[in-house]
């Protein structure tokens, strides 16, 4: 494996714990933005906002990891990339703001309205911002990101049946990873009602990503035919893979199993986006730049890799404690929900 | 849209996007520096009053830097939504810097939830130190990031100069000449701006007549730091000035509104600048040559020793924004003389209703030099992104729509101001309406299991 690769590999490394964790961050949103507004969907937004509460910025940090390390590593990736998606980029960078700013400002405000417009506001952006993510996903699988500024297409990069099936897919993928963990969540605060509310909604939107995901595999062989080659090729144990994790997730949910579905699930997501990098190999945008051929000099490689190295020393314990802590509920703020489900007063 | 008019727009919308993010980056820096003084003393000293404070800090903490995440990413984002050729042609120069910051941040976030979740849980002391990565983070975070603005300024470290770049030297990169009072300015002017924006807020309380100890103590603590971190300040924002006038001549000409290249160059306190010399404004003779080389007959650069497309641009708001950034800076000094001198005297802060006064007005004071500060900065490199290396109209993007960008993020970031602001001042209002009787005593018996608030 050459350096340019093993940096290839700390980049999706971080893609795919931003996917995962960041994933499930917008998943909880859209469950947010879908409970039933007024007292009957108090308890699940409760929980929603006990549960990520504590973890939802170290989440997001992936993504400020995934961004330096592409434009650190691979220059010209970065500028092919944020010059020609121009237009779902800076849409997810709103989104991202209007969702920041909803959540950390509707537990402080005041009166219930602005609480309520706060809380739809983070809702939202919660399901535009994956959306527009996959977009760009999309338009680099499907090989319409060329090299240098603003060369590609403005719209049809982006703004093409393979992009809107994956942009779909990354919202779809994050509403499941979430819902599998607010099972958890649920049996963790002992709220036996909400653990069943999210198993019903993890299984529905296991099944509808299971869908998306073969729509985008659909597209991929019209449309992305180098990519869907490397799925059906050397990627094709981690497509395997990632079906048998998600149909051991549906059993166990089924079966109202207590352990094991959160693994299975996050492994099921890992495994998809490993499959893509594997299947894209040795490109970093499908057939126009290759790894090596965007590659940063060497020396900015090896300290990229010092630099990664060190992270991991530093930030997993670090990381590691505070999600301890956060399962342990020895860090919490807000109240978690009432045990039973109550009528008007709780 | 043409080049030069998309040009205008990135430019507006990242000085828009920095101006904002500076003030809470600067919050995001040391205001987990108050909190944790006062969560020492509250513990050092058995003082209730202070561990209040720092719980109230950590609230404000918590909010300011979560904002701060966001317009934060949105700055990450802009590198290529903006100036994709700059990135694409020098990240992978610069970028070891933000891998760094990247980490910073990383602990930042983390160990920020830590303390903010852990009041009630953790024991008193192993809570207080699970803020100090925080601190210690902050500090290592605002040392890359302001790294990357000094080798904007004082590029090195990478060849060729011109085109692809095929060869890094990392730690020449990271400790350009630049990092040596960028740094500590930029640090400095954190803990700064911190601390008399925290004071202020405390100053209006008392005014208001709210003179509890907890106020008292909520001034002093901020002001005292503040007043200290000032004449450094001063000190190192005066060797950053002869610095840029070394190696950056013609920013430094620009700030000063020199024209022409000679000797006993008179200092121009404001005046507008025009190109046939400096109109109105006070002009001290010979005192710019001393400043720059301690003697009158010091030879200073002007602009005209550069064709008219290198210099930079809006000379007379470069010039006032440097002498405003001065002025507020000698002010503030007066300010941390009449607390040293009161608490000289008396062992507490001046008991007048004007020293309160002057300290109401000193955080909106601190914030505007720290603006002005950043004025001089980014508009004396232009036209230049990176000093004299690749020009700024260079890096822009080419996609279209930059215009609309930006007024999305105006209209969305005047929004985020004002919620943020309304926000902080409905905490404050909460905690005074629950005054003593406050039921979130820090480290105290719970009040019971958490139930869910209806």
């Amino acid at each position: 494996m050459s350096e340019a690769d093993a940096v290839a590999a700390v980049l999706w490394i971080g893609v795919t714990m931003y996917a995962v964790f960041g994933g499930a961050d917008f998943g909880a949103g859209l469950w947010n933005l879908f409970a039933r507004g007024g007292e009957g969907g108090k308890r699940p937004r409760d929980l929603i906002d006990w549960a990520i509460g504590p973890v939802w910025e170290a989440n997001h940090v992936w993504l400020i990891f995934t961004l330096v390390v592409l434009w650190t590593g691979f220059p010209s990736a970065f500028e092919a990339v944020f010059s020609t998606l121009f237009i779902p980029l800076s849409l997810a960078a709103l989104g991202i703001v209007v969702r920041g700013a909803g959540f950390a400002f509707h537990r402080t405000a005041r009166r219930f309205r602005g609480r309520l417009l706060a809380e739809r506001l983070f809702g939202l952006a919660s399901v535009l911002t994956p959306f527009f993510m996959g977009t760009v996903v999309g338009a680099v699988a499907g090989g319409r990101v060329p090299v240098g500024n603003a060369a590609g297409d403005a719209v049809t990069s982006w703004v093409n049946p393979l992009s809107l099936v994956i942009g779909a897919l990354f919202v779809a993928t994050g509403a499941y990873l979430s819902a599998v963990f607010l099972v958890s969540d649920s049996r963790r605060a002992r709220v036996p009602d909400l653990e069943r509310y999210f198993a019903t909604r993890a299984l529905v939107s296991a099944v509808v990503t299971g869908g998306l995901a073969a729509a985008g595999l659909v597209e991929l062989h019209g449309h992305a035919r180098f990519v869907f080659d490397g799925l059906k090729g050397d990627a094709l144990p981690l497509v395997i893979l990632s079906a048998v994790c998600g149909i051991a997730v549906l059993v166990l949910l089924h079966r109202g199993a207590r352990r094991g579905a959160r693994p299975l699930a996050v492994g099921a997501v890992a495994s998809v986006v490993w499959g893509w990098g594997i299947a894209q190999h040795p490109y970093l945008l499908p057939q126009t730049l290759k790894i090596s051929a965007g590659a940063a000099p060497s020396a900015t490689l090896t300290t990229l890799l010092v630099i990664f190295g060190v992270a991991v020393v530093l930030v997993l314990p670090a990381l590691g404690l505070l999600f301890t802590l956060a399962q342990r509920s020895v860090v919490e703020e807000t109240s978690r929900p009432s045990p039973q489900p109550t009528g008007g007063e709780a | 849209m043409t080049l030069a008019s998309t040009l205008i727009a990135a430019r507006s919308q990242m000085a828009f996007t920095l101006g904002f993010h500076i003030i809470l980056a600067s919050l995001g820096v040391a205001l987990p520096a108050l909190m944790l003084i006062a969560n020492y003393r509250g513990l050092r000293h058995d003082d209730a009053d202070a561990l209040r404070l720092a719980q109230r800090w950590s609230k404000a903490v918590a909010v300011t830097f979560a904002v701060g995440a966001v317009t934060g990413t949105v700055l990450s984002f802009e590198f290529g939504l903006l100036w994709p050729a700059f990135t694409g042609r020098f990240g992978q120069v610069f970028g070891l810097l933000f891998a760094i910051e990247g980490i910073c941040f990383f602990l930042e976030a983390i160990f920020i939830a830590i303390y903010i979740f852990g009041w009630k849980r953790l024991s008193p002391w192993a809570h207080f130190w699970t803020g100090v990565p925080v601190v210690i983070a902050g500090l290592g975070g605002a040392f890359s990031v302001v790294a990357v603005n000094s080798w904007m300024n004082q590029p090195q470290g990478y060849s060729p100069t011109s085109g692809t770049v095929t060869s890094v030297e990392p730690l020449k990169v990271i400790f350009n000449p630049a990092v040596r009072y960028e740094v500590p300015h930029m640090i400095l002017a954190a803990y700064l701006v911190t601390g008399f924006i925290v004071a202020s807020i405390y100053a209006v309380g008392l005014l208001r007549g709210r003179r509890d100890r907890i106020h008292r103590l909520g001034l002093l603590i901020p002001l005292t730091v503040a007043c200290i971190a000032t004449p450094i300040q001063f000190a190192v924002g005066d060797s950053a000035a002869r610095a840029i006038a070394a190696h950056q001549p013609i920013k430094f000409a620009g700030m000063e509104c020199v024209d022409k290249t000679s000797t006993h160059v008179t200092e121009y306190i404001y005046g507008r600048c025009t190109s046939s010399g400096v109109r109105g404004g006070i002009g001290i003779p010979g005192f710019d040559s001393f400043l720059v080389g301690w003697s009158t007959s010091t030879k200073v650069t002007g602009l005209d020793a550069v064709p008219s497309d290198d210099r930079p641009p809006a000379n007379t708001m470069l010039h006032w924004a440097f002498d405003t950034m001065i002025g507020i800076c000698t002010l503030l000094i007066g300010l941390a003389l009449w607390l040293g001198v009161g608490w000289w005297r008396k062992r507490d802060f001046p008991q007048t209703r004007w020293f309160l006064r002057a300290t109401a007005v000193s955080g909106v004071a601190a914030v505007v030099a720290l603006e002005c500060g950043w004025i001089v900065t980014e508009v004396g490199r232009q036209p230049w992104i990176v000093y004299n290396v690749m020009r700024t109209s260079d890096a822009v993007t080419h996609a279209n729509g930059v215009w609309v960008t930006f007024g999305l993020v105006l209209a969305i970031y005047v929004a985020l101001g004002a919620a943020l602001i309304i926000t902080l001042r409905a905490m404050s209002e909460r905690w005074r309406s629950a005054g003593e009787q406050d039921v979130e005593v820090p480290y105290g018996p719970e009040a019971g299991l958490p139930e869910v608030s209806g």
